[in-house]
C-alpha cells in the first residue's frame, strides 16, 4: 500500500510543479514527473511479490507471473511522452527567441 | 462487400510519410496527395455509413480472438463522425492550398494535416481503449505543432499552454486506463462493457469520474475550457475549422458517449453532472463570446458553449435528446467550419480580426460575407438552418424529460448566441467605416470552400425530415443507445 502512496505523492510533486513554477523548462519537468508516476502507477498494478518472468518455455509451467501486458503499454506511453517533451522544449526554444525569457508571466501577449 | 476498416487508419498516415518523403521545396505533390487521400476517405466512410445499417463490421488486428486483439469496430454511429471529419477535412484542405502558401511552401503543412485525420479516425474507429489513448496522442501531436504553424509569438504561446493541458489531461486518462485493467483484466471497450455489472459499483463511478475529467479536458467543457480560446484562435483558419469543428468531437464528445453510453453507462447521478457543466458551458461560453471583440476569440468562445449543448443533451438522456446532440455535432461542425474560413479570409484580406477595424466589409468582400451571413444565421439558430432544427430538438427533448430548467437555459444560450451573431455581422461586415485592403485578395479555393459549407448549411437540415430521418439519425441514435447490441456486435459472432 504504502508504495501506492508515495506514487500518489510523486505525482501530486508533479501536479503542484505544473501548477506553481513560472518557468517554462520547469513545467516541462513538472509534467515529465507527473508522467513518470503515471507510467509507475501501471507498473505497479502488473507486479507481484515473487512473481516470475512471463516467458514461456516447453515442458515448464509458470506459477504466479507478472502480467507483462502493463509494461507493454507503459513502454508505448514511455515514447510517447518522449515525443510530447521534445516538443514542449522546442515551443521553449521558440518562445525563449521571440520573448527573450522563459518567465511564464512575462509571455503574455493572449489575453481574455 | 467487406469493408477494409484499417484503411482508415492506413491511408493517411502512408500518404502523410509520403508526402514528407517526397515534397521538400514545391507542394504540388503534397496537394494531390493529400486531397486523393481525402476524397477516397470520405468515399469509403459513406460506403461504411451505407453498408453498416443493421449489419455493422468488426476487424481482428492479426486475426486473433478478441481479448488478445486490438479490433476496430464500425457502426453507424463511427461512420457519422468519420463522414463528418471527412467533409471539414476536404473543405479545409481546399482551403488550405492558398492560406497556407503564405506561411511557408513546404508540403510538412500536409503531411500534419493527414496525421492528424489519421489521429482522430483512430480514435473513432478503435474498440481498445489502450489503442483509443495512441491515437488521441497521435491527434494531439500533430494539433499542436499544427497550432504553432505560422511561426509567430502569439502562437507558440498557445501551443505551448495547449500542450500542457493537452499532457496534464492525457495522463489522467492513462491511469484511468490503468485502473480500468487492474479492474476489469481486459483492455477491449465491448468485454469491459460486458463486467460492468459483476465489478465493485465504487471502482467503476471513480473510472467515471476520472474519464469524464480527463476526457472532459479535450472537450473543452468549462471548468477545463481555458486552454481553448487561445489554441483556436491563434491557429492557421483552417485548422481552427478543424480543431473546433472535428477535433473536440472526435476527441472529447465521441469518447464521453462511447464510454458513458456504450461502456460503462450512465448513471442519473452523472447524467445530472452533465446537464449543470453542460447549462455552465453554454450560459458563460456563449456571455464570453459576445464580449470578445477578436473575430476568431468570440468564435473559439462560441465553440464552449455549443460543446455545452451537446453535454446538456446527454445529460437528459433520451433517445430525442441524443438525436439532437448527434445532429448538433455534423451541424456545429459545418457552421463553425464555414465561420472560422470567413474570419480567416477578413484577416487575410484586411490585416486585422479585430472587429472594431474592419469597417464595411460586405462591399469589397461580398461572398465572404454572405456566406458568413448564412453561417451565422445557422449558428444564431434561425430556420431552415442546420442549427435550428438541432437546437429545437435539444429544446424540445428537456421540455419532454420534464427538464424544464435545461430547455431554458438551451432557449437562453440560443438568444445570447443571437445577440453575439447580431454583433458580428454588425461590426465585422456592415461597420460604418470605409474597409481598407492590407492584404492580399483572397482566392477561388478559400471563396469554394466557403461556398461549399454555406450549401451544406442549409441542404444538412433534410436529414431532420421523417423519411430521411429514419435511414441516417436513427441508426446512429439506436447504436448509441442499446449498450448490449455493442457488446453483442464485438464479443459474440
Amino acid at each position: 500500500m504504502i508504495v501506492y502512496i508515495l506514487c500518489f505523492i510523486l505525482f501530486l510533486v508533479g501536479v503542484y510543479g505544473v501548477l506553481t513554477k513560472k518557468d517554462l523548462i520547469k513545467i516541462i519537468l513538472a509534467l515529465s514527473i507527473m508522467e513518470y508516476s503515471a507510467n509507475l502507477f501501471l507498473i505497479l498494478f502488473a507486479y507481484k511479490s515473487g512473481g516470475g518472468m512471463p516467458i514461456l518455455s516447453k515442458g515448464e509451467k509458470i506459477q504466479g507471473m507478472v502480467d507483462p501486458l502493463p509494461q507493454a503499454l507503459v513502454l508505448t506511453s514511455i515514447v510517447i511522452e518522449l515525443g510530447i517533451t521534445a516538443m514542449l522544449v522546442a515551443f521553449a526554444i521558440r518562445l525563449y527567441q521571440k520573448y527573450e525569457t522563459f518567465d511564464i508571466t512575462k509571455i503574455r501577449r493572449l489575453s481574455g | 462487400m467487406i469493408l477494409p476498416l484499417p484503411y482508415f487508419i492506413v491511408i493517411p498516415l502512408l500518404a502523410a510519410f509520403l508526402i514528407s518523403l517526397i515534397s521538400d521545396e514545391k507542394d504540388h505533390w503534397a496537394i494531390i496527395l493529400s486531397v486523393a487521400s481525402i476524397i477516397s476517405l470520405l468515399v469509403i466512410s459513406i460506403a461504411g455509413f451505407i453498408h453498416v445499417i443493421g449489419d455493422n463490421i468488426v476487424y481482428k488486428l492479426g486475426g486473433w480472438d478478441i481479448p488478445y486483439t486490438i479490433c476496430l469496430v464500425m457502426d453507424s454511429f463511427t461512420a457519422f463522425i468519420l463522414i463528418t471529419i471527412h467533409l471539414i477535412a476536404l473543405t479545409s484542405i481546399i482551403y488550405s492550398i492558398s492560406y497556407i502558401r503564405h506561411f511557408s511552401k513546404s508540403g510538412k503543412y500536409y503531411s500534419l494535416f493527414l496525421l492528424l485525420i489519421a489521429g482522430m479516425n483512430g480514435v473513432v474507429i478503435t474498440g481498445d481503449i489502450f489503442n483509443l489513448f495512441v491515437f488521441m496522442e497521435i491527434a494531439l501531436f500533430s494539433a499542436y505543432a499544427l497550432v504553432a504553424y505560422g511561426n509567430k509569438a502569439e502562437q507558440f504561446e498557445a501551443a505551448f499552454k495547449y500542450a500542457v493541458m493537452g499532457s496534464i489531461s492525457s495522463t489522467i486518462i492513462l491511469i484511468g486506463i490503468g485502473i480500468t485493467y487492474s479492474a476489469f483484466s481486459t483492455l477491449t471497450m465491448a468485454d469491459i462493457a460486458n463486467q460492468v455489472e459483476s465489478v465493485d459499483s465504487g471502482i467503476v463511478t471513480w473510472l467515471r469520474c476520472i474519464f469524464a475529467v480527463g476526457f472532459g479536458l479535450k472537450a473543452a467543457i468549462i471548468p477545463f475550457h481555458a486552454w481553448l480560446p487561445d489554441a483556436h484562435s491563434s491557429a492557421p483558419a483552417p485548422i481552427s475549422s478543424m480543431l473546433s469543428g472535428v477535433l473536440i468531437k472526435a476527441l472529447g464528445i465521441y469518447v464521453i458517449i462511447r464510454l458513458f453510453f456504450s461502456v460503462f453507462g450512465i448513471p442519473a447521478s452523472f447524467a445530472i453532472l452533465f446537464k449543470i457543466l453542460g447549462a455552465i458551458s453554454i450560459l458563460i461560453g456563449s456571455l464570453l463570446a459576445f464580449y470578445q471583440w477578436d473575430s476568431k476569440r468570440l468564435l473559439a468562445y462560441s465553440s464552449i458553449s455549443h460543446i455545452g449543448f451537446i453535454i446538456l443533451a446527454l445529460g437528459i438522456n433520451s433517445s430525442l435528446a441524443v438525436t439532437g446532440a448527434v445532429f448538433h455535432i455534423l451541424s456545429h461542425a459545418i457552421f463553425k467550419g464555414l465561420l472560422f474560413y470567413d474570419a480567416g479570409a477578413v484577416e487575410m484580406q484586411v490585416g486585422t480580426r479585430n472587429m472594431k477595424k474592419v469597417g464595411k466589409l460586405s462591399k469589397i468582400m461580398p461572398i465572404t460575407s454572405s456566406t458568413s451571413m448564412l453561417g451565422g444565421f445557422s449558428l444564431a439558430g434561425l430556420p431552415p438552418f442546420n442549427g435550428f432544427f438541432s437546437k429545437l430538438i435539444i429544446v424540445v427533448a428537456a421540455i419532454q424529460k420534464g427538464a424544464f430548467i435545461s430547455g431554458f437555459v438551451a432557449i437562453g444560450g440560443s438568444i445570447i448566441t443571437l445577440a453575439y451573431f447580431v454583433k458580428l455581422q454588425r461590426y465585422g461586415f456592415y461597420g460604418k467605416k470605409e474597409p481598407e485592403q492590407k492584404g492580399v485578395k483572397i482566392s477561388t479555393g478559400m471563396k469554394s470552400a466557403m461556398i461549399i459549407l454555406a450549401i451544406l448549411c442549409i441542404v444538412t437540415s433534410i436529414i431532420i425530415i421523417p423519411g430521411i430521418r429514419e435511414y441516417i439519425l436513427r441508426p446512429v441514435v439506436y447504436d448509441i443507445m442499446s449498450k448490449a447490441e455493442y457488446i453483442k456486435l464485438v464479443l459474440g459472432g
